[in-house]
């Protein structure tokens, strides 16, 4: 049997503890000595902001679904029942209804932070691809949550997009038959889908688990894209980047209480407050905001598998993302032409996302087809040529170097190696 | 400061957003000022009772509200004994007693606001196969919200020349397609306010609207005060961590 080893703490109860189950030396090493490099900016707090957030959507969903009722002819009543009668349950739901969107957020401005500094290149491929699984769950526990208030937009929301599963030849109509759990959207439907909104955030909880271990190996990128050199490249994760996220996250919620106390509806559709009917259809059916560029895609295309594809796949394609971009060089700083591209491919999102909230036709539908050309133009045949074909501007020794002109203090307590590679 | 600037964009990109799936839709309605309106603004209580009677003589005829319990009123400044006199006024459904028989008795403040209509099939039967809305949420429900009460309810007019409207229906400005089962029904001094208040359309509108937004969000009031006190903790929060943060800091470089 291995020898209990010998622990750091002072606490003699702690130290008992960490000789058997060391969970302290092990949040100590990754939270307390963690090497941040030390050029990184506000850009890299949104990882933590999107974490609170998660947080956040469990504790405040927990709340809501004991005051909810998962039956086609309580759920909009009991909605309303919290709104109303539940102590701060009006709270409560503005809160989780808003922090949705503030989720996503935090995560979108996560993502093209990590495209812009390339974060998903080597050696973090892997971390990538979990970030990638956990938007893709993230977008699934969001749509099924949207369906849970059973107003109209829930009901034809869901019809609409559990119906594009049956573009798949075969195997559509079987799935679309599982996912309602009958023949319409209906009673069944609104069950399983709460039972999924209430399991999913604990998968994207491990998910992130995974996502912030894999990053605990590799390290976190920087400005620069460079690999830190040794301890005058970082400064601990305690207390330097945890009282800069900090403040960070206190702006983030300021942004958030803005929309919960004085807009809490902006972002949701009226047709919402109207109890779910069948037999009525909205004039335009729209998803929530943070789905717009994906449903620009999706009726942009004329054929109707071809816009389940499209849409899938423009996701799909992230996942190849460190494979289809051949620069060595991970920040935009350097890659002057990938630079614009990057802009242009941003502007192109919000575009799409525009045109997804107009009625598909007219200019708008012509805007959103070149707009989902563009977008897969640039992953698949943009990103691979520019590899080759752009001179990228010469990156310098180190991040020290960079930053402080000739070399710094060493943060206090930095004695850590610049790279976790486990 | 990069936080703030980056926080700023996506704050506006959200806007920017959401709005555009909001203005995709329907007729300009014009705004109208409000004394709720704003980070400040709170329900103007005497608007909201003068928007109750309005509510209980001319609207509950055909319209139910049937989310809000009668005991919400207390939002607008009615007093218990008030209320108790108010849910007395209306006779409840209920039962079955011991006899297994259903009846009914006069409301108590924690009843619902009876519906005129027993289901949607007799209102429906009752106004010529349209089905008056339910007006809990109406506020919320609408794109425009209480300007588009305001507008919807001022909005009766003569038709233009070239547009026929069809029989029961009436043509309004702002509605969707213009027609609508619902006749004009606020007259001026179509009710007599008891605070003296000249009850014109604009007036009537103006205190229907207020109401419905009271019962559509009737913790309006709380939620902004309380807004203002977590915001003003965030932002001397926010300085103090700026602080700590500069601090800390200036030993690196």
């Amino acid at each position: 049997m291995a020898q209990v080893q010998a622990t750091k703490f002072k606490n003699p109860v702690v130290n008992w503890i960490d000789s058997r189950l060391p969970i302290f030396t092990m949040l100590d090493h990754e939270y307390n000595h963690y090497p941040m490099p030390r050029n990184v900016n506000y850009l890299w707090a949104f990882g933590a902001i999107a974490g609170i957030m998660l947080v956040i959507m469990i504790a405040t969903g927990l709340f809501l679904a004991m005051q909810y009722s998962s039956h086609t002819s309580l759920a909009f009543d009991s909605v309303e029942r919290i709104m109303r009668d539940v102590n701060y349950g009006w709270l409560i739901r503005y809160v989780h209804a808003n922090g949705a969107s503030m989720f996503f957020i935090a995560v979108y401005i996560h993502m093209f932070r990590g495209l812009y500094y390339g974060s998903y290149k080597a050696p973090r491929e892997i971390l990538w691809i979990l970030g990638v699984l956990i938007f893709l769950v993230m977008m699934g526990t969001a749509f099924m949550g949207y369906v849970l208030p059973w107003g109209q937009m829930s009901f034809w929301g869901a019809t609409v997009i559990t119906n594009l599963f049956s573009a798949f030849p075969i195997v559509g109509d079987p799935i679309v038959t599982l996912l309602w759990g009958g023949f319409s959207v209906d009673n069944p439907t609104l069950n399983r889908f709460f039972a999924l909104h209430f399991l999913l955030p604990f998968v994207l909880l491990g998910l992130v688990i995974l996502h912030t271990a894999a990053l605990h190996v590799c390290g976190s990128n920087n400005p620069l894209g460079i690999d830190p050199k040794g301890p005058q490249d970082t400064v601990p994760f305690n207390p330097y980047v945890t009282v800069k996220d900090g403040f960070a996250v206190v702006i983030f919620m300021i942004i958030f209480a803005v929309f919960v106390f004085f807009m809490p509806n902006y972002m949701g559709h009226p047709d919402n407050y109207i109890p779910a009917n069948p037999l009525v259809t909205p004039a335009h059916i729209v998803p929530e905001w943070y789905f717009l560029p994906f449903y620009a895609m999706l009726r942009a295309i004329p054929d109707k598998l071809g816009g389940v594809l499209a849409m899938f796949g423009s996701i799909a394609l992230l996942f190849f993302l460190p494979w289809l971009d051949r620069s060595k060089v991970r920040s935009c700083k350097f890659r002057p032409v990938y630079r614009q591209f990057f802009w242009i491919l941003a502007i192109d999102a919000l575009i799409l996302g525009y045109a997804g909230s107009q009625p598909a036709e007219g200019s708008w539908l012509i805007i959103a087809r070149i707009g989902t050309f563009y977008y897969f133009f640039h992953f698949l045949v943009l990103l691979p040529v520019l590899g080759k074909l752009e001179r990228p501007r010469p990156l310098p020794n180190s991040i020290s170097e960079s930053v402080l002109k000739g070399g710094g203090a060493i943060a206090a307590g930095a004695h850590a190696k610049p790279m976790e590679k486990a | 400061m990069r936080a703030l600037k980056t926080a700023i964009l996506s704050a506006a990109l959200a806007l920017g957003i959401a709005g555009a799936a909001q203005a995709a839709e329907g007729v300009h309605i014009p705004k109208q000022s409000w004394p709720h309106a704003g980070i400040f603004g709170t329900i103007d209580k005497a608007a909201a009772q003068r928007g109750f009677q309005i509510y209980k003589e001319v609207c509950s005829a055909c319209h139910s509200m049937h989310l809000a319990p009668i005991r919400t009123l207390a939002g607008i400044g009615f007093k218990e004994d008030e209320l108790k006199g108010i849910a007395a006024g209306y006779e409840v459904h209920a039962g079955p007693n011991d006899a297994g028989e259903m009846f009914m008795r006069p409301g108590v403040p924690a009843d619902r606001f009876p519906s005129p209509f027993p289901n949607d099939q007799a209102a429906r039967a009752a106004n010529g196969g349209a089905l008056p809305p339910d007006l809990s949420l109406m506020a919320k429900a609408r794109v425009g919200g209480e300007d588009y009460i305001y507008a919807f309810l001022t909005g009766f007019e003569e038709p233009p020349p070239d547009v026929h409207v069809m029989e029961g229906m009436n043509y309004n400005k702002v509605f969707p397609g213009h027609q609508v089962g619902m006749p004009n029904i606020l007259q001026p001094d179509g009710v007599t306010f008891a605070d003296g208040t000249k009850a014109t359309v604009e007036q009537q509108a103006h205190d229907v609207a207020t109401f419905l937004t009271f019962v559509a969000e009737p913790h309006l009031d709380a939620r902004k005060q309380m807004g203002v006190k977590v915001i003003l903790f965030l932002l001397v929060l926010a300085g103090l961590m700026y602080a700590v943060k500069r601090k800390m800091w200036s030993t690196l470089h």
